[in-house]
């Protein structure tokens, strides 16, 4: 009907993989051009759908790693190892192959550059990943917002994204990590979780009234949303995105 | 708090299926406290379907379940629900 496409409707898409990277032993970035794309704002996700040759079919839910780029979207997938989607995705896809998924949706966990900042971004391991989408939209409108990316990973070698990242480093955005469980040998970024100390250092402060981005597992956002309320930010500007491990 | 919980931005792509609109940055009023939300910040319960729950008070504000091109909804404990259309 065509007053379903009018109310923009969702629906499947046809997505061909046109490429796939290791980020990490865990993690592969994989490149889709996505037949009717209508293009989306950093932050957004896709549903994804496999369905098997019996006919059974799981869904799951990913943020877009790319900036806005005409029909192509970069999704950003970390391995569960008891997860039903995601070691297909990593493990099994292939340029050439092709999957389902319909969007963008979501709207609330969104940022564009001309929502001005300042900006503090929040990251536990894959949570990066809509927040990545939010700094290379940034720098590929070559916008200076006062930009605090604060990334918590286990290990150096988890680290998503790791040598884009020190290469945006700069022109206002200031990145820095936390390494959990292990740092490489002279090692002089923070070597715990985060906490309200680490924020406070990180910035900016509170009386800046910074428009504040969080995602990662549920118990890295709860502790991280806490810590910063703690500090004096202010609710309302503090927008989280959870993913529990039923996100596989 | 539970490691499972999810939050409304998990369930946007299965309420725009229904509201043919976004709905993550529709504002809730939650029927046991009065706090107003997005639907993007309130907790969510993932199971057989979806819990929708108050990040303030836990009422649950809407079920959602989806199966064999239906999807169900309890709404409640959600007193209004403002949408931009």
């Amino acid at each position: 009907m065509a007053g379903a496409a009018v109310l923009g409707r969702l629906t499947w898409r046809a997505a061909d993989v046109v490429g796939v990277a290791t980020e990490t032993p865990r993690v592969k970035t994989i490149a889709f051009d996505v037949d009717g794309w209508p293009g989306h704002l950093p932050g957004q996700h896709v549903d994804v759908r496999l369905t098997a040759e019996d006919g059974y079919q799981a869904q799951r839910s990913y943020s877009i790693a790319s900036a806005p780029d005409g029909a192509r979207i970069e999704l950003t997938v970390e391995r569960l190892d008891d997860g039903e989607v995601s070691p297909y995705l990593t493990d099994e896809l292939r340029p050439g192959d092709e999957i389902e998924l319909r969007g963008p949706v979501g709207g609330y966990f969104v940022w564009e550059p001309s929502r001005g900042g300042p900006l503090l971004l929040v990251a536990g391991g894959s949570g990066v990943v809509p927040l990545m989408a939010m700094v290379r939209r940034r720098a590929a409108l070559g916008s200076d917002v006062d930009t605090r990316l604060l990334f918590s990973s286990r290990a150096w070698d988890d680290v998503i994204y790791r040598d884009e990242l020190e290469g945006l480093n700069g022109d206002g955005l200031r990145v820095h990590h936390a390494l959990t469980r292990s740092q490489p040998p002279g090692w002089s970024g923070y070597a715990r979780r985060v906490d309200a100390e680490m924020l406070a250092e990180v910035g900016p402060a509170p009386s800046e009234r910074p428009q504040i981005y969080v995602c990662g597992p549920t118990p890295f956002v709860e502790a991280v949303a806490e810590a910063l309320v703690e500090l004096g930010h202010e609710p309302l500007r503090i927008k989280t995105e959870r993913f529990g491990p039923t996100g596989g | 708090m539970d490691a499972l919980m999810l939050d409304g931005n998990a369930v946007a792509g299965l309420l725009q299926e229904v509201f043919t609109v976004e709905m993550t940055t529709a504002i809730g009023t939650c029927g046991g406290c009065g706090a107003t939300d997005a639907v993007g910040a309130v907790h969510v319960y993932r199971g057989a379907g979806f819990v929708l729950r108050c990040p303030h008070c836990d009422t649950a504000l809407m079920k959602v379940v989806a199966a064999e091109g239906r999807v169900w909804m309890d709404c409640s404990g959600l007193r209004t629900l403002e949408v931009s259309v």
